[in-house]
């Protein structure tokens, strides 16, 4: 519950301002962005998610960095496991799974 | 410095950990509250109490609101929950948690509808999907989560969804850490500030800390540097006799926090009179409760609620590990009645519980070396 888990924003529908697809090392979930409406992100910008939650805007340097700090936490396979749990069973919209999780960071496995 | 090198920037490490050595010096100690259970976590997780020298003792706060839970609490959730056209969704972390008749999991394979759910909008998506059902999402967290509840709640509200409600157990984090600093036998030099619920309410409200307490708090990042910076930061302080606010974690976190957070935490809620903590007891205007405007939404308004109490064994020193007066391993309970397989006392119930993760980690090693010296 208290992981802080960093995604890249792939893409804001138009008729929905409040919530955008991300994308978590390889997982696409849709999570909401009306934390943000003071200063908000657009597609190619990296946030930390927190429960389904966009809470801050971070550089992707941050971003790589949040994620080995995960990895070496040991909360990698449960931060996923967050990440591909949101949205409900029969609900799931924008799922692209890309099979297994392979980092697109710079400098990060992730297993 | 056994873990040194596995960390990233290792040499920066180093320097950091003799920067400490050196401002610490021998002649006296330092005794530091890290107030955010993910801190506690990977202090043991990447164990820095190997890198600090031993006149600085890390002292484990409350910032973990699985563990601060009364357990009477979940028995309420759980007794609306009885009620067949009830679903209860909660958050992965709550499955586990025992309540006196068990924990949700355990209701769950009784026959109670109980659903994990990772964002509390994903408990609205399961309303409208079950329109004939209620959904009570019961909800926990300190200011990091809160403000996620508040924004589904109003959309809830804006798109009139009937069957949805919150039972709220949102707390606070500075009422926590006033208690502890009110306590007689509180022995605390400086705190290190959670990171993440920095992210929502900045660095202000711990400016009483610095000005009335004079006690430094440096509000830090999770990885190892960001920790020892912090640590570097607070000693420099304490050694020049300051008190002063800083933010380590200026790349997340903004001095004035998320305002937007802040607003829709204002819209849904208000400050309880008062909420018991396990460990700490009750603690006046410490938790969250859902306001007038979203009544329909409150489940404590719109069930019956027990108000059942449970109070943790005497013989649990929970409250003085909390406090930093005891270690977890100086409990008279800990290891042996008390373990993270069968939590009696509040600190034992998850993984960021400070004693959940001395257990996890020191008894380990502990038993290791013993073994070793043994063979």
């Amino acid at each position: 519950m208290c992981l802080a888990i960093p995604g890249r924003i792939i893409e804001i529908p138009p008729d929905s301002q409040d919530s955008a697809l991300v994308e978590v090392v390889g997982v696409r979930r849709k999570i909401d962005l009306g934390l943000l409406q003071d200063d908000p992100p657009v597609s190619g910008d990296w946030v930390l998610i927190h429960v389904g939650f966009a809470m801050s805007k971070i550089s992707e340097q941050d971003a790589a960095d949040q994620m080995s700090t995960l990895r070496m936490l040991g909360e990698i396979d449960g931060a996923m496991q967050e990440v591909q749990g949101y949205g409900v069973e029969g609900e799931k919209e924008d799922v692209s799974d890309a099979g297994t999780y392979e980092s697109e960071m710079p400098g990060v496995k992730v297993n | 410095m056994r873990f040194v090198d596995e960390f990233r920037e290792p040499q920066l490490i180093s320097k950091t950990a003799e920067e400490i050595r050196r401002i610490a010096g021998t002649e006296r100690h330092y005794r530091m509250m890290e107030v955010c259970g993910g801190h506690t976590h990977a202090i043991y997780r990447f164990g820095l109490k190997d890198i600090l020298p031993e006149n600085i003792e890390l002292i484990h706060g409350p910032g973990c609101p699985v563990c601060v839970l009364p357990m009477g609490r979940i028995d309420d959730g759980l007794s609306i929950a009885q009620d067949p056209d009830v679903i209860f969704a909660a958050f992965g972390d709550m499955m586990r948690v025992p309540g006196t008749q068990g924990s949700p999991l355990e209701h769950k394979a009784r026959g109670m509808d109980v659903r994990i759910v990772y964002s509390p909008s994903d408990a609205l998506k399961l309303a409208r999907l079950n329109p004939h059902k209620h959904v009570m999402f019961f909800a926990i967290g300190f200011e990091t989560t809160a403000p996620s509840t508040a924004l589904t709640m109003m959309r809830a509200k804006a798109e009139g969804i009937r069957n949805f409600s919150v039972f709220c157990n949102h707390v606070t984090i500075i009422p926590a850490i006033r208690a502890i600093l009110d306590s007689p036998d509180m022995r605390l030099d400086a705190f290190i500030g959670p990171g993440h619920v920095s992210t929502v309410i900045g660095c202000r409200p711990y400016e009483w800390i610095a000005k009335n307490e004079r006690k430094p708090i440096v509000v830090s990042g999770f990885e190892p540097l960001d920790m020892l910076q912090s640590i570097v930061m607070l000693l420099r302080q304490l050694k020049a006799g300051e008190a002063k606010v800083e933010n380590q974690y200026k790349r997340v976190v903004p001095w004035e926090g998320n305002l937007a957070a802040l607003k829709a935490m204002s819209e849904v809620f208000q400050l309880r009179p008062y909420f018991e903590w396990r460990g700490l007891g009750f603690i006046s205007q410490s938790a969250l409760s859902v306001n007038h405007k979203y009544a329909e939404f409150d489940a404590e308004q719109r069930f019956s609620v027990p108000g059942i109490r449970v109070t943790d064994p005497m013989a649990a020193q929970c409250g003085e590990v909390l406090k930093g007066v005891l270690k977890p391993h100086q409990c008279k309970l800990f290891g042996r009645e008390c373990t993270p397989e069968h939590p009696i006392g509040a600190l034992m119930v998850s993984s960021e519980g400070s004693c959940a993760a001395y257990h996890n980690y020191e008894h380990r090693k502990a038993a290791m070396v013993s073994l070793s010296s043994i063979a």
